[in-house]
């Protein structure tokens, strides 16, 4: 995929100590896009997006966007709209008031509060107090508040982990709805793949401070540049060894194999049905294999039962160097 | 966390240590503490090297009656502790445990004493159990004794004040400490087979000692700073702070320098040995419980008793209240020998409000509370603003939680708590006494600048912890949130940081400006004819036997205390 980049991040690095870096990172974002920064806690996925705000200077590297050079304006003059986790509303304002917030300026604060809630379906609640709403309401608030100012920018960090699991999937589908209504460039920083997945255009994946692959979900899932992203994104069956070279593996290799890319087969790698758990259009089952590795299998809810001997063959491997990750 | 980056990491040529634009943030930092510093260690040391001058250290160790009243001061504010516990705790677990008609506003009731600034409390106390006070007088009438029939004098005296005025804090203290206790704590204990008493040893109690630690550690300071019961009810029992202040009139300023640091020396040790006892508080680590169950008291009879008592006691605590007011109706010369005042008139008030001079003392009071509490709370500001944020997200960035200079500044602006009023009065009156601009020193004595000076520092602690606690509660994203709008720096403090701290602002505040306003340790170390406060007033008055007026000031000072700490208590 060619990026024309709208928000340039070059090199930036951002050191908290000897021992934790994040950096050196480099992304390009194209205007209207949506890439999700996805990676287990630690891996400093908030301070790329708190770079990018403005809230932390980097050591090293440069952002730009819309090619002028931001890195050392400060947060207020950034235009960067941002959605905190845990959505800072103003508990002293009302709805109304913390989406006119960054209206200052504007020449009727009212109305365009107005029409930012409309977009967001809250018509009718700007003399609320924060404390009076739902956690998606209140998540919506947020959203129309960091748009308010039409900022060149829509940061959001973790949108969704304060709501209900069963509100999330839907919130996640509005809010890309509103995202790509207004058009505008976003990053949001998450730890879970499937909404990296569901909303991201692309999605870079963080480890230990570093990008280790930005690509589009499927680029991840099925060519993964690294072991981290390939065992950090879906479902992986890790393998070394003699399991490894029994399933078309080398020596010095670490295969990865999904385990939809693994078949009961008549003839192959041998190993005992330990578990069965059934899922209904499926059935993931725990293969041991002689060597004492377990091998999580999907297939056919009939395919086997418990205590069955079964042989195992794959059809896709992901193949790494030992020793890499 | 990653040690396979390390090295490279460390030759990486964008690291700096130190950039240069935390010039810009360490600057503002060093400049408050050396202005803390200045106003508040400063006058320490200055007392130090004074008293470390000539023979005065000699004359200390020679003269028994310095050891007397070092000594009068440490045991007066140990049985304070008990005194007070054993009034406070036990109440507070009655409150707290059975339920009877009024208990609600008894509760709240019980928190009086509070109210009352302790110099207005201890002449309160004066006019209603001293030698010609309402209750020897009446006792003299009801026996037709020819004189009266006890002195309110000596230690005694002076711990049935304390034991007043400071069994609140046991109170409060443990009814929070209760409220914050899981029910499911006791009915695990009761589960587990233990009584009343073996649930109260073993589970309750042990569980609060963390806010009986805290109580008890503020009546031990409170009470060896105590200057107002010592001071009228004290008579030739002297406690340091008293014995202090004698020596500086006596001229023997050297003297009362060593004094003042030997009584500085005791609160420090003592705040040292009951931080050590307060421990780690396990109830914040339980989060919230369900309040325990309270027993309502069924049969009637026994419930009609302790509503009675309950009154009862409510009345016994507001009886110096009300002597105030009663007195401050009586006019100049006409109660004698009587029981109870024959007249009754406003005449008092009405003097104070028609004569400009009476009226001063009020105003001078006003202003130097206001002016005092102000800049206080500016400092308080400062100091929560550069160091009292949490980092956002809880990540690191500076060395350490807070920054540079955020433990000497926090300490600083705690120290003026951890040392008694008299302490910093006589530490100021030294340090500003000799004119040397070059040492930061200044001639202050006998300016009217000074008294407000010792109110500001007094008040440090007050404010400081307020606003400290009230930025740490703070988050940080809504800060950032309003910078990533557009707001700028100014901006942000005024449209959200201000207002979000206003109910920490308003608390720190209002107990700030009720300290300066009744204060009389400091005040009569340093005040000036022209910036007398009430108190002081107050004390004339009682001199010239003119006992109408000073309760009329009294009260005032008790009303204006109580409207302002009720202010500062909304939300």
């Amino acid at each position: 995929m060619t990026v024309t980049g709208f928000v340039t991040i070059d090199g930036v690095r951002k050191r908290w100590s000897p021992a934790v870096t994040v950096g050196p990172v480099s992304l390009e974002i194209a205007r209207g896009e949506i890439v999700a920064l996805l990676g287990p806690s630690g891996s400093g996925k908030t301070t790329v997006l708190r770079l990018l705000a403005g809230f932390e200077t980097p050591d090293a590297g440069r952002i730009a966007i819309a090619d002028e050079d931001v890195t050392a304006l400060p947060p207020a003059r950034r235009r960067c709209g941002m959605v905190f986790q845990h959505y800072a509303l103003f508990p002293h304002l009302d709805v109304g008031e913390n989406v006119a917030f960054g209206l200052r300026g504007h020449a009727d604060p009212g109305r365009k509060a107005g029409e930012v809630l409309k977009l967001v379906d809250l018509t009718g609640f700007e003399r609320r107090k924060p404390h009076e709403l739902s956690g998606g309401q209140q998540q919506r608030v947020a959203l129309a508040r960091a748009l308010a100012p039409e900022p060149r920018v829509l940061l959001l960090d973790e949108p969704l982990s304060n709501l209900d699991p069963s509100l999330r999937e839907r919130t996640r589908r509005e809010l890309r709805a509103v995202i790509k209504r207004v058009g505008i460039t976003t990053v949001f920083v998450t730890h879970e793949q499937e909404e990296a997945f569901d909303l991201g255009d692309r999605v870079g994946v963080l480890n230990r401070g570093r990008l280790e692959q930005v690509g589009t979900p499927d680029d991840l899932y099925e060519r993964p540049a690294s072991l981290f992203v390939a065992t950090f994104v879906g479902r992986a069956n890790v393998l070394q060894g003699a399991t490894a070279r029994a399933l078309g593996g080398s020596d010095g290799q670490v295969l990865v194999i999904r385990p939809e890319q693994l078949r009961f087969t008549d003839g192959g790698l041998p190993g005992l049905v330990r578990e069965r758990r059934y899922t209904g259009a499926a059935a993931y089952y725990q293969v041991e294999t002689e060597g004492g590795d377990r091998l999580e299998v999907v297939a056919d809810p009939g395919a086997a039962r418990v205590g069955d001997r079964v042989y195992v063959a794959a059809l896709r491997v992901l193949a790494f160097r030992e020793g890499r990750e | 966390m990653n040690s396979r980056l390390r090295p490279a990491d460390r030759a990486a040529p964008g690291y700096r240590p130190m950039p240069s634009r935390d010039v810009s943030r360490i600057l503002p930092r060093l400049g408050l503490t050396l202005l803390l510093a200045w106003l508040v260690l400063y006058p320490i040391l200055v007392a130090v090297a004074d008293a470390a001058r000539g023979d005065a250290l000699g004359t200390f160790v020679s003269r028994t009656g310095e050891w007397a009243a070092l000594w009068a001061s440490i045991w007066v504010s140990l049985a304070s502790v008990v005194l007070a516990a054993a009034i406070g705790v036990p109440l507070a677990l009655l409150f707290d445990w059975l339920d009877f008609p009024g208990r609600k506003t008894l509760g709240s009731l019980v928190a009086l004493p509070a109210v009352l600034p302790p110099f207005v409390g201890v002449i309160a106390f004066l006019f209603l159990y001293g030698e010609s006070g309402f209750v020897a007088r009446a006792v003299q009438a009801v026996f037709g004794l020819n004189q009266a029939p006890w002195r309110l004098q000596g230690a005694g005296a002076i711990l049935l004040v304390h034991a007043y005025s400071m069994y609140v804090y046991f109170y409060l203290f443990t009814r929070a400490g209760l409220a914050k206790l899981d029910a499911s704590l006791i009915e695990a204990a009761q589960a587990l087979g233990a009584g009343r008493w073996q649930v109260l040893f073993r589970v309750t109690l042990p569980l609060l000692r963390p806010a009986l630690a805290g109580a008890a550690l503020l009546v031990f300071m409170t009470a060896l700073g105590s200057f107002s019961a010592p001071y009228v009810f004290g008579g030739g029992f002297r406690v340091m702070t008293t014995q202090i202040v004698a020596t500086k009139l006596n001229g023997e300023l050297p003297l009362a320098m060593v004094e003042t640091v030997a009584l500085a020396l005791v609160a420090v040790v003592g705040l040292a040995v009951l931080r050590r006892t307060e421990g780690d508080d396990p109830l914040t680590a339980l989060g919230k419980g369900t309040a325990p169950r309270r027993r309502a008291i069924r049969r009637p009879g026994v419930r009609g008793l302790a509503t009675a008592a309950g009154w009862l006691l409510a009345a016994l605590l507001l009886l110096p209240h009300l002597t105030l007011a009663l007195v401050s109706l009586v006019p100049y010369g006409s109660w004698t020998t009587e029981a109870v005042p024959p007249v009754l008139s406003l005449v008092n008030y009405e003097r104070l409000f028609d004569e400009p001079e009476r009226l001063r003392p009020l105003v001078n009071s006003l202003w130097m509370a206001a002016v005092s509490t102000l800049a206080a709370l500016v400092l308080a500001l400062a100091a929560g603003a550069l160091v009292g944020r949490r980092r956002p997200g809880g990540r690191g960035g500076w060395p350490g939680r807070g920054g540079p200079f955020r433990g000497p500044i926090e300490a600083l602006v705690a120290l003026p708590w951890a040392l008694p009023g008299t302490v910093f009065a006589i530490a100021l009156a030294a340090t500003f006494s000799v004119s040397s601009p070059l040492t930061l020193r200044w001639i202050l004595v006998g300016t009217v600048i000074l008294l407000p000076l010792a109110y500001l520092v007094r008040n440090l602690p007050i404010t400081g912890r307020a606003v400290l606690a009230g930025y740490r509660q703070l988050d940080p994203a809504f800060e950032e949130a309003a910078a990533s709008l557009g707001a700028g720096r100014w901006a942000t403090f005024r449209r959200v940081t201000l207002p979000l701290l206003r109910p920490a602002l308003a608390a720190g505040a209002s107990l700030a400006f009720v300290t300066a306003l009744g204060d009389f340790v400091t005040s009569i170390v340093l005040y000036t004819y022209d910036n007398r406060p009430i108190s002081i007033e107050i004390m004339s008055s009682l001199r010239v036997s003119e006992l109408g007026v000073a309760a009329a000031f009294g009260v005032i000072l008790m009303v204006v205390s109580a409207v302002v700490l009720g202010l500062g208590a909304r939300r």
